[in-house]
């Protein structure tokens, strides 16, 4: 167990090679330190993860020990996360003699109109530029309308955090497209082959003298680091991709005094795989499950696309998406189909808690001041038959009006066991135990799926809101057996 | 050919390039008002006490505790302003509030901070006692309360009242409407500071510096040659900042007066959409009559505009949403009434397009909605009203061109695949229960020029320095639509030199004076004839200098490409030979250049006259795919040919028309604005007053498949290099995505409603829940569906407890 770090009223950030002191007030986000270096390519569109705008790109730890450019929003991120590490900005991609390809394929293309979102843009297409598995989606390109992949491998979803009002988006589409693979010699390119920066011992503490805000940000290297302070601190904000935390900040003022970043503990990462089930780190990025897990829990399979943008599931972590105990978080209805459990950890140890007992409020839960989301446990063997709907305005990046996620199993034509696992209609997520109830030894007809459809409407006590009304998310609820039959009967 | 649009030899203008400031922003380099702020030391940062109610009086505004506020360095409130409190051009918008606040959010006092942090404390700490009185929220309220501002014109032609007896088939109906945020990237921001002689000096993002100028002005009472405007560009403007930022301006600058120190007032995203006009939403209500044919015979519409607390741009909204309800179809018998709903909402302005969209959805609307009625497919219907030759518009200006409507619309058809892939469609219908698709077509016929005449003008300086380099600066604004790229391109062709000879300088109003606003698409039209006026000037002074050189007549000389030669001379010389020798000869090497935009009139008391220079036409073909589980729905596919006359810019007006169609897209399909009608406390609040709940749309809403054609043969006489405007007309191609929802929608209906289907209505913002229930009102019950009615989901909602989300 490694020391405690020492307490410092700085972090250092390397940023597009020149290291950086952030010395401002506590609560600044990445892009306002950014800006306030003069490094104004990043701009803020909406200081909620939304836009984009504010993307730039992070040198993370990769699973093979070498190291990805991540993109992510910088106006969700405590400047303080930053400590330690490095960073790329659109003005660092280019140099005095060239521009970097992305730079150039947008630039000529019409990619850019009135430009305030051209810089959020281009890190986005830089990182997923260099993302090493383009090469080999590119030998298999498909471009059917849900996975949109260019013929360069390029992942159009990487934008889907990405707006731009100007251009439509089909010059932007077309400057991915055209991109080729990076060149010999580009250094952006050799960095990925060395390891990322060590997750940063850090403990950095300066009190806002004008303000009289407190702050302290630390992120210690061990578990039990972690659990000691929450231990002796219970009131401390725990963050784990702070994605949900820095709308707090910048929309509602939130300020905390105290800061624990857990998103890089390494007990809370790596997938574990037990006859009995698969143990899933609570500290995994979205984007980091959706490439680990590779389609071997089809049902995340489906979600962790439509979680989202690219963006936020570059910061985003599944214990995190559990941890704010959010009604209208996309995992939970996905994990409640899949019967999953939660560890939580303590200084006094581990307990195993089913997912579906640990809602118990609106944004509460039985997780109690000195537990961590330590893993999340996907009992085995999973449900042949899944399903994930997420009903929204938007067909991506967009926050549910009502999400259900399905997991059924059929045997000789009767269903055995059924899972339902649904969002957005109260004040938790929750299984539709009335439904499961009537489907489980049911035949799978047609007839069934009617027959249950008005139960599964009455579950739940769903509100109008400027999402959907409430009538509408009723009406979800009652269609939703039907579409979960008619995907299943076409997909036989 | 006129002088004006004919191009001389080997132009530049028709070249495609990418946007002049391209490459600044692909690395950041190009700055925006707000990048600025670091380069000034001692900024102080504005944060406003926005209203918690939606009309009260203002019993009490208690400032003291916000200087108690470490960092807070002065609070400005109405009392503060020595001019006219006033942000607008209609006397009845007072920048800060005096005694009666109009709205939810409007703000009531600013504080100046040393930092942001500050500022925003001291604001929180401010004490305002209201005393409620009634509001009115919507449009509809307005209307029963006979709450209405500003003018209430009437177009009346022909005999409507007449003509409805004569007619085959009469139909009646409503349509309500939402408006749109403009969602511009970059919001509102401004930067002031006064220098050493007292002159102020503001940096804003603003589509009209000469407007931001004046308001500045009478709010500090001091002439306008003490007030310079400077936008380097804007991060996206679309309208809404051709009137909305001069409060802001205004604000900053007196901040800048009072304190000694550089202000920046910069609105966060949820400031401006809870403060900042949007598009107008409507209410119309109409009768119309078809000959046996399905021949438009007569019209009588009442249109209201959703003005919000003040008049802001509603009357000139108002009156272009009434010039184009006829959008491209002949009406001999027409009546539209308008008027402006005043309400307690912000006070809604320009979006482009400018009410224009508004008009032509009415009508849209309608032959959408009748065209089963009529036993005719929607697009036979539209085709055979279009205007022909002879014909004039319901305010009586002749229709030029219309056959070039036709020509789009026969290319499309063709080109699409239009009759092929309907075919296919009716096939994949017949045989998928659950997703249908839809295609439809839609016209577009927009004037061209501001309605109100005077606006119709432009200036330009240019700049000819000794070496050859030439500097341009003109009164138009770059908000990404490359009008500075053209301004380029002009300039270079007058000129007669290479791209690279030319630059182009902020756009400043100690530059040009009395610019018009960047706006109504006319930017190119005005700013570009002024461009070529300046760039003529200084050509003729140096043709008299390179016949001397050349040993020619003057009317022989042509610049092309930086070669100064003559038809009768062997002899050639460099641009930069000819400016040098020009200069030796005492020549001036810079001019001011003007453009009025000829033949316009227009009698807003009865609505005729000629407004617009020409009309610009296009056609669009879309294609959805609907889901009836949720209503959710892809755009499969669009076709698009679009007339922007002879093309300045191919690359730049492609992007227009992409954008401009995604946009309206965006409005029509997806833009929710949510105000809260309830009688709660928060009565009056825009509940969607942020990017997570307002949605624009994202990679997943543009087109699957995407075909912009320019229309061939489409020289315009009246402007610059035969060229047309572009900036708006194509938003409303973005109808077709529309009527084609309706259209797979109507797939869903039983086939007891015959080969055209039903006559369906489709709410907008057509959203998924929208399209749900068109889909519930048209499909047959089956099995199951027993208990899925209204009824049933209304006692689930009533009973429903209320959850935050």
């Amino acid at each position: 167990m490694s020391a405690p770090a020492t307490q410092r009223s700085t972090a250092q950030v390397c940023v597009n090679s020149d290291v950086h002191e952030f010395d401002g007030p506590p609560h600044t986000n990445a892009l306002d330190f950014l800006r306030g270096v003069g490094l104004t390519a990043a701009k803020e569109g909406c200081a909620e993860g939304e836009c984009g705008a504010c993307a730039i790109m992070v040198a993370r730890p990769d699973a093979d020990g070498s190291t990805r450019w991540t993109s992510i929003n910088s106006c969700l991120l405590p400047a303080a996360a930053l400590d330690g590490q490095e960073v790329i900005t659109a003005e660092g991609l280019a140099d005095d003699e060239s521009v970097h390809p992305v730079q150039e394929e947008m630039a000529v293309r019409g990619g850019s109109q009135c430009g305030y979102c051209t810089p959020g843009f281009i890190c986005s297409m830089a990182a997923e530029y260099y993302r090493p598995e383009r090469a080999d989606d590119a030998a298999e390109a498909t471009a059917d309308a849900d996975h949109h992949c260019g013929p360069n491998g390029f992942d159009i979803h990487s934008l889907s955090g990405n707006l731009c009002r100007c251009t439509g988006y089909r010059p932007i589409r077309d400057a991915a497209y055209a991109l080729g693979q990076p060149e010999p010699g580009d250094t952006i390119a050799a960095r990925t082959e060395k390891p990322a920066p060590a997750s940063a011992s850090t403990d950095i503490y300066r009190p806002d003298t004008a303000t009289g805000e407190t702050g302290r940000f630390r992120r210690p290297s061990t578990l039990a680091e972690a659990l000691d302070i929450l231990a002796s601190e219970p009131e401390v904000l725990v963050v784990a991709g702070a994605t949900d935390w820095g709308v707090e900040v910048n929309i509602k003022g939130a300020r905390a005094k105290s800061m624990l970043a857990i998103d890089r503990l390494p007990e809370l990462r790596g997938i574990r795989r037990t006859p009995e089930y698969i143990e899933l780190g609570a500290a995994h990025t979205l984007s980091e499950l959706e490439r680990e897990l590779a389609g071997s829990i089809p049902l995340l399979g489906k979600l962790i696309p439509q979680f989202a943008s690219r963006l936020i599931r570059n910061a985003a972590t599944i214990g995190g998406n559990l941890g704010t105990g959010s009604p209208i978080g996309d995992t939970p209805p996905a994990l409640l189909a899949l019967d999953a459990q939660l560890v939580l950890t303590s200084a006094m140890g581990s307990r195993v808690v089913e997912l579906a007992e640990y809602f118990t409020g609106y944004r509460q839960t039985v997780r109690e001041a000195g537990e961590l989301i330590t893993a999340i446990r996907i009992p085995l063997p999973l449900a042949p038959m899944t399903s994930f709907q997420k009903i929204a305005k938007r067909r991506f990046d967009d926050i549910s009006s009502v999400a259900i996620g399905y997991a059924v199993t059929v045997d000789d034509g009767i269903v055995t066991k059924a899972r339902l696992g649904l969002g957005g209609v109260a004040a938790t997520p929750l299984r539709a135990t009335a439904t499961e109830a009537q489907l489980e030894g049911s035949p799978w007809t047609l007839e069934t799926i009617h027959g249950a459809a008005e139960t599964l409407a009455a579950e739940g006590t769903p509100m109008d809101d400027h999402r959907a009304s409430a009538k509408y998310r009723t009406a979800m609820l009652r269609s939703s057996l039907e579409r979960f039959y008619a995907e299943q009967e076409a997909g036989r | 050919m006129s002088h004006l649009s004919q191009r001389p030899t080997d132009p530049i203008v028709g070249e495609s390039h990418h946007h002049e400031s391209a490459f600044g922003h692909v690395t950041g380099a190009a700055l925006y008002t707000d990048d600025l702020v670091g380069r000034l030391a001692g900024v102080l940062h504005a944060f406003p006490v926005q209203s918690t109610q939606a009309h009260a009086k203002l019993r009490k505004v208690d400032i003291e505790p916000a200087y108690q506020v470490p960092g807070v360095v002065r609070v400005i409130t109405a009392a503060d302003i020595p001019g006219v409190n006033d942000q607008g051009v209609k006397h009845d918008e007072p920048m800060l509030p005096v005694d009666e606040v109009m709205f939810y959010g409007q703000p009531i006092a600013w504080v100046l901070g040393d930092n942001l942090e500050a500022a925003k404390a001291g604001a929180a700490s401010v004490v305002v006692e209201y005393e409620t009185l009634p509001s009115l929220v919507t449009v509809r309220e307005a209307i029963e309360a006979e709450s209405f501002h500003g003018i209430q014109p009437v177009i009346d032609k022909g005999d409507a009242t007449g003509a409805f007896a004569d007619a085959a088939h009469v139909f009646e109906g409503e349509f309500e409407f939402a408006g749109q945020e403009h969602f511009y990237l970059e919001t509102q921001a401004s930067l002031a500071h006064v220098d050493e002689s007292g002159q102020v000096f503001v940096q804003c993002s603003t589509q009209h510096p000469t407007e931001t100028q004046d308001i500045v002005s009478h709010v500090l009472g001091v002439p306008a040659h003490e007030v310079t405007v400077q936008c380097l560009r804007m991060g996206g403007g679309f309208g809404g900042k051709e009137m909305q930022p001069h409060g802001y301006a205004a604000l900053a600058a007196l901040g800048a007066k009072l304190t000694g120190r550089p202000v920046r007032l910069r609105l966060n995203r949820t400031l401006d959409i809870t403060m900042t006009g949007k598009r107008h939403g409507f209410h119309s209500s109409w009768k119309i009559g078809f000959t046996a044919e399905g021949k438009i015979l007569a019209l009588d519409a009442t249109l209201t505009a959703d003005g919000g607390w003040s008049l802001d741009l509603s009357e000139p909204v108002l009156t272009r949403a009434m010039c184009h309800i006829d959008n491209a179809y002949w009406v001999p018998n027409i009546r539209v009434a308008g008027r402006i709903a005043k309400c307690n909402k912000t006070s809604q302005t320009a979006f482009r397009g400018f009410g224009g969209p508004q008009g032509m959805l009415v009508m849209e609307d309608i032959l959408g909605r009748v065209a089963p009625k009529l036993g005719l497919s929607a697009r036979e219907l539209r085709r055979r009203n279009f205007y022909t030759a002879g014909q004039d518009t319901p305010y009586y200006q002749p229709v030029r061109h219309p056959e070039r409507m036709e020509a789009a619309w026969d290319q499309v058809v063709s080109t699409a695949e239009v009759e092929a892939r309907e075919a296919e469609i009716d096939r994949f219908n017949a045989g998928s229960e659950n997703v249908k698709r839809g295609l439809a077509l839609t016209p577009v016929k927009f004037g061209i020029s501001f309605n109100l005449t005077a606006f119709n003008q432009g200036g330009a300086l240019v700049l000819v320095y000794k070496d050859g380099s030439v500097l341009v600066t003109h009164g138009g604004t770059e908000m990404g639509q490359g009008l500075h790229m053209k301004m380029l391109q002009v300039a270079a062709t007058t000129l007669g030199v290479p791209l690279s000879t030319v630059r182009l300088a902020p756009t400043r109003t100690d530059k040009v004076p009395n610019t018009s606003a960047t706006a109504a698409s006319s930017g190119t039209d005005l700013n570009g004839g002024a461009v070529k006026d300046a760039c003529e000037q200084i050509l003729g002074r140096l043709t008299q200098v390179a016949a001397g050189i050349l040993g020619a007549p003057a009317h022989e000389v042509s610049v092309t490409r930086g070669i100064v030669s003559a038809l009768s001379s062997k002899k050639t010389i460099t641009w930069e030979e000819l400016i040098n020798a020009a200069y030796f000869q005492r020549i001036q090497l810079s001019a001011s250049g003007f453009y009025r935009t000829e033949g316009l009139h227009w009698d807003l008391s009865i609505m005729t006259g000629e407004p617009f220079k020409y009309f610009a036409y296009g056609v669009a073909a879309s294609e959805v795919e609907v889901n009836r589980f949720d209503g959710s729905y892809r755009l499969r596919r669009v076709d698009i040919v679009h007339d922007v006359g002879d093309s300045l810019s191919p690359l730049i007006d492609l992007g227009q028309i992409e954008g401009g169609f995604v946009q309206g897209a965006g409005w029509l399909t997806l833009e929710d604005l949510r105000w809260d009608e309830s009688d709660k406390p928060s009565r009056g609040r825009l509940a969607t007053q942020a990017a997570s709940t307002y949605k624009i749309p994202s990679f997943s809403e543009a087109p699957e498949v995407f075909n912009v054609s320019l229309l061939d043969k489409a020289h315009e006489e009246g402007a610059v290099y035969g060229s047309k405007a572009v900036g708006e007309p194509p938003l409303m191609l973005a109808f077709s995505v529309r009527e084609a929802l309706r259209a797979a929608v109507a797939a869903f209906g039983s086939e007891t409603f015959g080969v055209h289907g039903p006559s369906v209505e489709l709410a907008s913002p057509a959203t998924p829940e929208a399209v749900f229930w068109a889909i519930e009102s048209v499909r047959p019950p089956v099995i199951g569906d027993a208990a899925a009615s209204g009824d049933a989901a209304a006692a689930t909602a009533a009973e429903g407890l209320s959850v935050p989300s």
